[in-house]
């Protein structure tokens, strides 16, 4: 085998099923949270639980897509009724959270 | 092009919610970390604005309009007392939502790319099966926490006969009909999929009582982490696969802390059925007696104090004395004494409750310490007030193996010189355990309204 031929049989090994390459990014993901979570300071729980909230809305991408289309049918409607739910939560979440980091001061 | 593009954007934006949560590891960070927290959201916003598939923006603006200002009226209105009743509510949003995306895309495959109507790919219909059930789980879950942290319904654990086999024959029944919506890709599969997964929600929530909702809300708080990753994996979208594992990792991690800070395991948590209300009176403790004390008193013992360690529960916070706490301790600085807090990890009814309600009342929060930085410090304290905790503080978790909350950390306020204890009555706390702090000679009671009660000791100093 030639390798040019070798890398791109690693390249396709390594690509071949796309669930595998989503799964490896999840694994990978739960590790850095795991670490930078238990970095947070206990005195931040709170807001980390506000700013997790927020952030998890993220989910409104999913809804965009769907209703983003031109026409209208059931999952536009559905992807408008989650951009709402999310809207309220991604607006809600990092203010009640910039509302709480804004209180946190050191002694005078 | 356009898809590289979108992958490197989303990449930032995950990048921007990791540096967000990694800002938390200091409030000096914090407040930059959310703003970076916000820049990657609006440009994972952008980014799927500008997806070729999305054409028409009247019903977007509409949704993002309309929730953008529940959202933030909400978020500037609610009390901080509230926190964790809005949290838990902000959680049910995030459920219902996955499972709106979901619905879209079991019948909108197209728009996704994962297959058309009746051909969806199975692999598709397993994730987006999971991804909704976690959803409507989180749902409902979340709207039972909320209605029991507001108060809407009793925090009494809810329990009856077959409750457990009920709710694992009912995970049963959900593999089986995720099962035949891969077979079938039958809507009717997929709806009751949905529909049990509400119930299952309701039911997994309503056997757990008030004591364990630091648990409960960071248990949800995951729950809808994964929820938004099951969508990630549906749609293939690795920034929902990203933001999904770190809140689903920071939930589970909240999660562990609540259980170590109570002593319990997790499983004990959710099988439930731990705490009553209101729990038995003095009267059933025969003849001891406690000593109880009025205002004067306690001014006069803090006065001559050097070392003051004040220990906020909850019934602080419903008493809304955190101002006149924070008043109490400046007037005794002011006199050259010094203060510190104390804060038990489920102080409050979810994970640094305390912490935001002290920081509310302009309590520095270098003055503010965890159980394990301050718990040495109790037997060199002249006072130790306790305002509004309970269980936190019971010997009983150290020395009586019978007691429910034995092996839970307790803070060691009965090494104080004094233990003042501003409570309404001898109550047992949400363990409905009593507490022999009550009856100790180094013990005064100070039975009144927390807030009141600590507004007059202001007074008479």
């Amino acid at each position: 085998m030639k390798p040019e031929n070798a890398a791109q049989a690693a390249a396709d090994a390594a690509s071949s099923d796309p669930f595998i390459f989503l799964f490896t990014v999840f694994v990978l993901a739960i590790f850095v949270g795991y670490y930078v979570v238990w970095n947070v300071t206990p005195a931040l729980h709170s807001p980390l639980m506000s700013v997790t909230n927020a952030i998890s809305s993220v989910i409104i991408v999913g809804a965009l897509i769907a209703a983003g289309p031109a026409g209208l049918d059931f999952s536009k409607a559905m992807g408008f009724v989650a951009v709402t739910l999310a809207s309220v939560n991604i607006f809600g979440g990092f203010i009640v959270s910039q509302r709480m980091l804004r209180m946190y001061r050191k002694r005078r | 092009m356009h898809a590289d593009f979108t992958g490197i954007a989303y990449l930032v934006a995950a990048i921007c919610f990791i540096m967000a949560l990694r800002g938390l590891s200091s409030p000096e960070t914090a407040r930059r970390g959310n703003a970076i927290g916000i820049a990657g959201m609006v440009i994972a916003i952008a980014t799927t604005l500008a997806d070729p598939g999305v054409v028409s923006f009247e019903l977007i603006a509409a949704g993002v309009l309309i929730g953008g200002a529940v959202g933030t009226l909400i978020a500037l209105r609610i009390q901080m007392t509230a926190l964790p009743q809005l949290v838990a509510a902000f959680h049910s949003l995030v459920g219902l939502a996955a499972v709106a995306v979901a619905t879209a895309a079991f019948y909108a495959p197209e728009a996704y790319g994962i297959g058309v109507v009746g051909d969806i790919k199975t692999a598709s219909l397993v994730e987006m099966a999971i991804g909704t059930a976690v959803g409507a789980v989180t749902f409902t879950g979340s709207v039972v926490a909320f209605a029991k942290l507001q108060g809407l319904v009793s925090g009494a654990p809810l329990v009856f006969r077959g409750q457990h086999p009920l709710n694992a024959g009912l995970g049963v029944v959900l593999v089986a009909l995720v099962v035949w919506l891969c077979l079938a890709e039958a809507p009717a599969a997929y709806w009751l999929i949905v529909i049990l997964s509400l119930a299952l929600g309701f039911l997994i929530i309503v056997p757990i009582g008030g004591a364990d909702m630091p648990v409960v809300i960071s248990m949800l708080n995951s729950y809808s982490g994964w929820a938004a990753c099951g969508i990630g994996f549906t749609l293939s979208n690795t920034l929902l696969i990203i933001t999904g594992a770190l809140v689903g990792s920071s939930g589970a991690i909240l999660s562990y802390i609540m259980c170590r800070g109570m002593n319990r395991s997790f499983f004990s948590v959710i099988l439930g059925g731990f705490g009553v209300e209101g729990g038995q009176t003095a009267a059933a403790n025969g003849d001891r007696h406690a000593k109880a004390g009025s205002a004067e008193d306690a001014a006069f013992v803090l006065k001559n104090a050097s070392k003051v360690i004040v220990v906020p529960g909850y019934g602080m916070a419903v008493a809304q004395a955190q101002h006149a706490l924070r008043e109490m301790c400046d007037t005794l600085k002011g006199q050259g004494i010094d203060i510190a807090y104390a804060i038990h990890p489920v102080a409050g009814r979810m994970p640094g409750h305390m912490n935001v309600l002290l920081a509310e009342a302009s309590v520095p929060y270098d003055e503010v310490f965890e159980l394990e930085d301050i718990n040495n410090e109790f037997a060199a304290a002249d006072v130790a007030y306790v305002i509004g905790a309970n269980d936190v503080t019971n010997p009983a978790a150290k020395t009586d193996p019978e007691s429910p909350i034995f092996g839970m950390p307790i803070l060691e306020v009965e090494k104080a010189s004094t233990v003042l204890f501003v409570k309404r009555s001898l109550a047992s706390g949400y363990a409905g355990v009593d507490n022999e702090l009550f009856y100790r000679d180094n013990t005064m009671m100070l039975f009144d309204d927390a807030k009141k009660m600590t507004e007059e000791i202001v007074q008479s100093l």
